[in-house]
């Protein structure tokens, strides 16, 4: 790798790595991490191709509550570093980075318990109304959590040109590869899984199951299945007797005189 | 409230639509310094900053720093319209409003949780999942357009959101609680949820490669036409992607046994290379 493809790989780590606390800009998700890696490397296609594979695998990792998911910044990066700059495989530089994630799931937890020193010196900055030591502290934070994939990043960087870690990545025997890709073919379940836990609402899985069967039997592209999602959403919201029977009681309420126990004329209604 | 205390704020403090504006670019960096002990509670006093600065002075500005590096945590998008309450509720209080420390923070309080509820849903369960699966069907032919599209389409509902979240929390005040209520919020999550679980349903099928290619049977016919018929075969003929059904079932049940995700990662990579070293389970597209 050139001095100057490691000084950009370097900055790319610390925007990603910033990503993945933000949560904003979507800079961590793989889509764009490997894209931007890829870009530095000097093969941008191959790093949007390991992004739209990773990124199916990571689909539903998410931070949620105090949870913290698996990190895809450093897992983004390093996939795209072995791939390009390590000559390796797509399926094995992705399912290298896997472990990677969990490393960096960790470090994601060290530091969101370092930055616990940073919350008490904010207590202290307040005493004297220091409004610019909070804008400090706050800034410092994240550049610690841009660290925290920098530097992991820039030491596979580095390493990458030296025969030891090309041996090594040699040495991979061909089952592994193959199983590897096998796995690779079912992996992205366990981000489905997560999302559809996320949702707890039970009662709302035949709409799962509406769209596995579609698509198992048409070739209904993302663009009709998602349209077809949404026709489903608003219709149920509209037939709901949740929502409608809320919004008739207020109507027939107000008309009746106001007040005049509407619950109770509209069983009388539906006894009829 | 807002008609008794517009009498007292006539000519007094006022935050101007540039703090807001600058409330809204600070937002961006929300958890920046999320930390296990009071989590979002720096970031918000990070994000509030142009307000206490344009409020209030020596002690009284000790006391607002403090009140906002209380413990804090939600959705981060969902953190912009209490910011615009929040906002609000200063005002007011640097107007000399009887609103106390409590009120302010508990309003905050008050809707963190429920907003964190609704933003998980929409912004994690649905808009993200749908964009970048999306995005990442182009990119898999390496087209810069899956990443383009993602980004542009992800980024401009959350900068829309962000900023009407803050000038709309402000412009509310405490109002906003009750607005909250009217159903929409609930007609908005339950519809994401629909929509994010039958996405997820057609990526279950779409998605998934598994090829048990184990030979059943093979039948010779009147031609000479030898027919193979592998456990795949049966499989698909009774429902594509059967397989894939089952083993995301088995994932949210581990899932739910509060198994970590990496770990039954770990599971299904062992599986894979497993089954392939036995011939069960074949490289997909071979």
């Amino acid at each position: 790798m050139e001095p100057i493809q490691i000084i950009l790989v370097f900055l790319v780590a610390c925007v990603c790595g910033m990503g993945s606390i933000l949560d904003e800009w979507q800079t961590h998700r793989p889509l764009i991490a490997c894209t931007l890696t890829g870009l530095v490397l000097g093969d941008m296609t191959t790093g949007i191709i390991i992004g739209g594979s990773l990124e199916m695998i990571a689909l539903g990792w998410m931070n949620i509550g105090a949870a913290v998911a698996p990190d895809t910044a450093l897992a983004s990066l390093i996939s795209t570093i072995l791939v390009i700059s390590g000559g390796q495989d797509i399926s094995v530089g992705i399912s290298l980075a896997i472990p990677l994630a969990a490393a960096g799931q960790v470090l994601t937890i060290l530091v969101r318990t370092i930055t616990v020193g940073f919350q008490h010196s904010a207590d202290k900055m307040a005493e004297s109304g220091n409004l610019r030591g909070i804008d400090m502290l706050h800034v410092t934070a994240l550049l610690l959590q841009a660290m925290r994939i920098a530097i992991p990043v820039l030491i596979v960087a580095l390493s990458m040109g030296t025969s030891v870690v090309t041996d090594m990545l040699n040495a991979i025997p061909d089952w592994l590869v193959n199983g590897l890709n096998v796995s690779g073919g079912f992996i992205v379940v366990v981000g489905y899984a997560m999302v559809i836990n996320m949702m707890q609402a039970k009662y709302l899985m035949p709409f799962f199951f509406l769209g596995f069967v579609v698509a198992a039997f048409t070739t209904f592209n993302l663009v009709a299945l998602g349209v077809l999602g949404l026709v489903a959403a608003i219709v149920y919201i509209q037939l709901s007797p949740k929502y409608y029977l809320k919004e008739a009681l207020a109507q027939y309420g107000a008309a009746g005189g106001g007040g005049s126990k509407p619950a109770n004329d509209l069983d009388d209604d539906l006894d009829d | 409230m807002s008609s008794e205390t517009a009498k007292v704020t006539v000519g007094e403090k006022k935050l101007t639509k540039r703090d807001l504006m600058s409330v809204f670019i600070r937002s961006n960096l929300f958890q920046g310094s999320w930390n296990f002990e009071r989590m979002q509670a720096l970031g918000f006093c990070f994000t509030v900053v142009p307000i206490i600065n344009r409020l209030y002075e020596g002690e009284e500005r000790t006391e607002a720093i403090k009140r906002h590096l209380e413990f804090f945590n939600t959705h981060p998008y969902m953190g912009a319209p209490i910011l615009g309450v929040t906002a609000a509720m200063e005002e007011q209080k640097a107007n000399g409003a009887p609103i106390d420390q409590a009120a302010i923070n508990g309003i905050k309080v008050g809707l963190m949780g429920p907003l964190a509820g609704v933003g998980d849903p929409i912004f994690w369960g649905t808009i993200r999942p749908v964009f970048a699966a999306l995005g990442a069907s182009f990119a898999s032919t390496g087209s810069i357009f899956g990443p383009l599209l993602f980004f542009v389409l992800f980024n401009a509902v959350r900068l829309g959101f962000r900023y009407w979240g803050v000038f709309y929390g402000y412009r509310k005040g405490t109002d906003v609680v009750s607005d909250m209520a009217g159903g929409v919020i609930q007609k908005l999550t339950e519809g994401a949820s629909i929509l994010g679980l039958f996405v997820m349903g057609g990526l279950v099928n779409k998605w998934t490669n598994i090829d048990i290619p184990v030979v059943v049977s093979t039948t010779t016919n009147q031609e000479g036409k030898k027919t193979v018929t592998t456990v795949q075969d049966i499989l698909d003929s009774l429902m594509p992607g059967i397989l894939a059904l089952g083993l995301t079932f088995a994932c949210m049940w581990l899932l739910k046994k509060k198994i970590n995700a990496l770990w039954i990662i770990f599971m299904l990579f062992g599986l894979g290379i497993v089954g392939y070293v036995l011939g069960i389970f074949a490289v997909p597209g071979s």
